[in-house]
């Protein structure tokens, strides 16, 4: 069977400007694909190129084995994209955005009002389809925008930021309906910020400034010899003072890097370091240390890690 | 039929749209009946009763009590002016310093003065005088008032030196066609009806795609197999079936209300004028999809609204116009409208007469429509 979405060197520029460069993956069907990256890295760029809104510069987009860019049609039934903004008609109600959407997807007659009972009963809209969409508030607006993507029964489903400014009850019963969905077959290709929602993708791919510097599951994410390199640990620091203690850490020969993360400091390590000696530098200071452990490095610090290596090579490069 | 594909999809939207937005259809629909009867009842072209003072000096020294009564031929001849329909004496006044007076305080646009020796200098055969100052600060009025009493001064002067039963040599009979009492709202009206589907179709249209732009729906709609042609035609649809309404009122209101006389076929009318609300919606369109908000949009509107309703004849006549002008006024729809108009209203002219017009009308709108689904399909990025 072949990758719902397959990106094969896709690149995108605006006069000078290279919005995504020379980009591929692959996804496989029935995979919740998180694309992340910081605010301007290009993933809606990448979004509007996958979905064919937006001819790639070079390169190419395959949805279901199909060339986005020549079978524009077949791509568009096969596909479901909500944007950012939800794209919801504020001034109709919710049955009839639904209705409007559906026969913007040819489908009519008796079909069409199947999909649309099917989609208010699984999103539980039922009691607000004659409520206007610009009265829902953003939890409901966002059930709505995702029953809107799916009236045509789409196998594969872009979600651009799916869960921003809504609170984390509606977010939770997002995802869960996503696993639900993603266990039917359905592929979802999920931008986000939330590191917890990344935790959730079963895979993973991380832009930064129009270049991929990582894909894979988030275990093997983890585990990547650059955010880890050999011969380097990390280790947590619990402490009731972290800014002293990243302060003494940084000054210590042999930690590579320092970041806090509320109460504790993470530290990357060289191995030939003796951990005692680090601590016994930082009581030195002043600094009590609740507790020192060993750390699997999170996806913060793989992507706060990668980010740095890829920053520091731009400005080798420059 | 696929490049149409999502036309019923977007035509059902907008019905809903238009639905909820009652408010600004009945604006859209009540405001040019609102223009059109303040300029039916309120602008008359034709210059009638003329603010006027007299000080008629004729045989002051026959004084009568305080008041100066002028003499029998100056009375005439004052009545004659009158007769005109074109002054309208409201004031007699007894020294030059009042008749002064009353023209600069703007009283009246026109002062007479007949002098003390009128009369006298008429029954001695020798010419007499009449002074007549005029404001000229309205060039119509102006030369309107000046030319009727030239008329009446010359008419009165051949008279007197005509002998009994001869006529002038040359009898001049002019004969108005088409509107024979050249009434204002006859002339006004069809091309006021021309300007008003302009205000309503292109604004309409105009802010309907970059309404969708500010809301961020429009990407949504872009990822349905949805076409550009489809969705425009959709969007159109609605407001289309609006312009006809639009019309049919108007032409009821023109006719019973103003009782413009309609001389040709009113169906032939509307079939023609549809032509005309196309391109004006395509236009709106144009501007939707140039625009990148709503107010940008309002401005482009009125930045094609306002040159259509000089160009186009409406106000100026356009045989007059400087060349580089008159040739622009080809460029704009409602030139064609205005001539489709007044040809079928007033001058009762009939498809043989004004099927270029027609013709070109259709062929703008599809030139147009094309470039907004280019336009369009190319807004995505």
């Amino acid at each position: 069977m072949s990758a719902a979405i397959v990106a094969q060197h896709l690149t995108r520029r605006f006069g000078d400007f290279t919005a995504v460069d020379d980009v591929s993956f692959e996804v496989a069907q029935g995979e919740i694909f998180g694309f992340l990256g910081p605010n301007g890295s290009g993933k809606t760029v990448t979004i509007k190129m996958l979905t064919g809104l937006l001819p790639p510069s070079a390169g190419t987009a395959f949805i279901d084995g199909l060339d986005v860019s020549r079978e524009a049609e077949a791509v568009r039934s096969r596909i479901g994209y909500m944007s950012q903004k939800f794209g919801l008609y504020d001034d109709l109600t919710a049955l009839e955005n639904l209705r409007f959407y559906g026969m913007a997807y040819g489908l009519s007659g008796t079909h069409l009002g199947a999909r649309i009972d099917s989609a208010l009963e699984r999103n539980a809209l039922g009691p607000y389809r004659d409520r206007l969409a610009g009265r829902l508030s953003g939890g409901w607006r966002q059930r709505l925008a995702l029953a809107c993507a799916m009236i045509h029964a789409p196998r594969i489903l872009y979600l651009d930021e799916p869960t921003a400014g809504i609170d984390p009850v509606a977010r939770r019963q997002l995802w869960d309906l996503l696993f639900e969905l993603s266990a039917q077959g359905i592929t979802f290709f999920v931008t986000t910020h939330y590191m917890d929602e990344a935790e959730r993708c079963t895979h993973l791919a991380y832009l930064y400034y129009g270049r991929l510097i990582a894909d894979g599951t988030p275990e093997n994410l983890s585990r990547l010899p650059e955010v880890t390199p050999a011969g380097t640990r990390r280790y947590g620091v619990s402490t009731a003072n972290a800014g002293l203690a990243r302060r003494i850490a940084a000054a210590v020969p042999g930690i590579r890097s320092s970041t806090i993360f509320g109460r504790s400091v993470h530290l990357l390590v060289d191995a030939d370091v003796d951990i005692d000696a680090i601590l016994a530098a930082l009581r030195r200071g002043g600094v009590t240390v609740d507790e020192c452990r060993p750390l699997v490095p999170s996806l913060e610090d793989v992507f706060v890690e990668l980010t740095e290596r890829r920053q520091r090579e731009i400005e080798g490069g420059a | 039929m696929s490049a149409l594909r999502g036309f019923r999809a977007v035509f059902y939207k907008e019905m809903l749209h238009a639905r909820r937005d009652r408010l600004a259809i009945v604006f859209a629909l009540m405001m040019p009946l609102m223009q059109m009867v303040i300029l039916g009842t309120a602008i008359d072209t034709n210059v009638r009763q003329v603010p006027t003072v007299v000080f008629d000096a004729s045989g002051a020294n026959q004084r009568d009590g305080t008041a100066l009564l002028g003499t029998q031929a100056s009375r005439a001849f004052i009545d004659r002016l009158r007769n005109t329909d074109t002054y309208r004496v409201y004031r007699y006044v007894d020294s030059d310093d009042a008749l002064n007076q009353e023209m600069v305080a703007g009283r009246a646009r026109v002062a007479i003065k007949i002098p003390l020796t009128f009369a006298r200098d008429l029954l001695a055969g020798r010419q007499a005088q009449v002074l007549v100052m005029v404001d000229g600060s309205d060039s119509a009025v102006a030369g309107q008032a000046l030319n009727v009493a030239t008329q009446v001064g010359l008419d009165e002067s051949l008279k007197r030196m005509l002998p009994e039963g001869v006529k002038p040599v040359i009898d001049v009979r002019p004969k108005l066609m088409f509107n024979p009492d050249s009434r204002s709202p006859n002339f006004f009206l069809p091309g006021l009806m021309t300007v008003l589907l302009l205000f309503v179709t292109t604004m309409l249209t105009a802010f309907s795609i970059v309404r969708e732009k500010e809301r961020g729906t429009l990407e949504q709609l872009l990822v349905t197999p949805a076409r550009p042609l489809g969705i425009m035609l959709g969007k159109i649809m609605p407001y289309f079936a609006l312009g006809l309404v639009e019309l049919v009122v108007i032409l009821l209101f023109m006719r019973f209300a103003f009782s413009v006389p309609m001389h040709g076929n009113p169906l032939l009318l509307v079939c023609l004028t549809t032509g005309y609300l196309f391109v004006n919606l395509t236009i709106g369109l144009l501007i939707s999809t140039r625009a990148n908000s709503q107010t940008e949009a309002l401005q482009l509107g009125m930045m094609s609204i306002l040159p259509s309703i000089f160009l186009s004849g409406y106000i100026f006549p356009r045989d007059t116009m400087p060349l580089l002008f008159y040739g622009m006024s080809y460029l704009v729809p409602a030139t064609y409208m205005v001539d489709i108009a007044r040809g079928v209203i007033l001058r009762g002219a009939g498809l043989a007469e004004l099927w270029g017009d027609a013709l070109v009308l259709a062929v703008m709108g599809l030139v147009i429509l094309l470039l907004a689904a280019r336009r369009f399909q190319r807004m995505i990025v």
